[in-house]
């Protein structure tokens, strides 16, 4: 049934084009084209649930650098599902897309996140705050050249911070991230762990804030 | 009426009902046998935190069954969970409301450490900032585990000079 949702809305949409994809089907739309598209297969081809809606970040000095996506399920057709995605307008500091959130009220969340983490402006979301870090947090964590452990800032709360002395550091990798080797039949080879053993706890990584000793 | 009893010896009718003690030791039975928690559950612990408190564990055998949703009516916190730094000023603020003697139990390697979450997110460890008195290892702890911890922290209140600081406080 994906099938002929895509040609019908290729017809519909002369711009759109296949995505490559490993599982259900995609299409890329043009970012313009973006809401009246979705609003046609939620109408018209009873693709009336968005499951889920994330962005790629194509690393700097990508262009363009962002790209939000659209996963679809038609409900009434069980295992119809269909992928949207279209490359986001503005400079790469501060892309934007249009909200979606007249579609499908659960946008607001997920369009909420995908600002957080990855600093994407919804134009016309009704409430774009932060939604899993703190208002005022100074980073979008999921761009590329964020690194995991963090960076080192302000607490959320000031007076917690000067009583406790305490910033958010960057976390402690321990010869870390710990990464989950494939294809292991014997389970505890396939345990993650840490691939660059070099440094540790006591011998830190250059550049990363030693651990602070434990209080008395 | 009732007259000031002045009699200092030996008196046989209250033998049996009057106890000697040092003021230390009194207090501090009274503070360990009724320690109640603050459940400060914040992510997979505090399912085993309330393990503890059912009936298989039953934390009520050590007088700590009263789970305070009040930190002004708690004595112990115990951490269960993940800290995140967006949660950390709450758990300092939650802490801060409680009324002293107060004491901390970090359970699991999140509260601990930070655990396995070495990211952005975590806060690693709760100790950076509130002290901790006893800390639990385990992802999760066993319920007996976090026993353990509870009869750790009553052994070391025990040892407070409770009385001399009430006294100089
Ligand atoms: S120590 Fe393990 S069980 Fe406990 S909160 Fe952390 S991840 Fe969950």
């Amino acid at each position: 049934m994906s099938a002929a949702a895509v040609t019908a809305l290729k017809a519909q949409f002369p711009q759109a084009t296949d995505r490559a994809s490993a599982d259900h089907l995609a299409v890329n739309v043009p970012l313009g084209d973006l809401v009246l598209a979705l609003k046609y297969l939620r109408d018209a081809r009873g693709f009336d649930l968005l499951m889920d809606m994330t962005a790629i970040d194509w690393a700097e000095g990508a262009s363009p650098r962002f790209t939000v996506v659209y996963h679809l399920l038609a409900t009434s057709e069980p295992g119809t599902a269909l992928r949207i995605a279209a490359n986001c307008a503005g400079p790469d500091a501060a892309p934007t897309a249009p909200s979606v959130v007249g579609l499908w009220a659960g946008a607001n969340w997920h369009e909420r996140e995908c600002f957080d983490m990855f600093g994407i402006t919804f134009i016309g979301h009704p409430d774009l705050r932060r939604i899993l870090m703190w208002d005022g947090y100074p980073y979008h964590p999921l761009r590329k050249e964020f690194p995991l452990a963090g960076i080192e800032t302000d607490l959320p709360v000031a007076d917690i911070e000067e009583v406790t002395g305490t910033r958010v550091i960057a976390a402690p990798m321990a010869g870390g991230p710990f990464v989950a080797s494939t294809g292991e039949v014997n389970l505890t080879d396939a345990e993650p762990r840490a691939k660059d053993e070099s440094w540790s706890d006591r011998q830190p990584q250059p550049g990363q804030t030693e651990l602070r000793q434990m209080k008395d | 009426m009732v007259t000031a009893n002045t009699e200092l010896g030996y008196n046989s009718k209250v033998e049996g009902g009057v106890i000697i003690s040092k003021a230390d030791a009194v207090i501090n039975w009274i503070r360990t046998e009724s320690m109640w928690p603050m459940p400060m559950g914040l992510a997979c612990c505090a399912i085993e935190l309330m393990a503890v408190g059912g009936a298989r564990f039953d934390i009520a055998r050590f007088g700590a069954e009263v789970m305070r949703f009040s930190p002004r009516q708690a004595d112990c916190m115990i951490v269960a969970g993940t800290v995140t730094y967006k949660m950390a000023p709450q758990v300092r603020r939650i802490y801060d409301q409680m009324s002293a003697p107060k004491w901390v139990i970090a359970m699991g390697a999140c509260a601990s450490s930070g655990g396995m979450y070495r990211s952005y997110a975590t806060l690693q460890g709760v100790d950076r900032i509130i002290p901790v008195d006893v800390y639990v290892s385990g992802c999760p702890p066993r319920p007996e585990a976090l026993l353990d911890a509870l009869m750790k922290l009553q052994a070391k209140v025990r040892r407070e000079p409770a009385a001399s600081r009430l006294l100089s406080a």
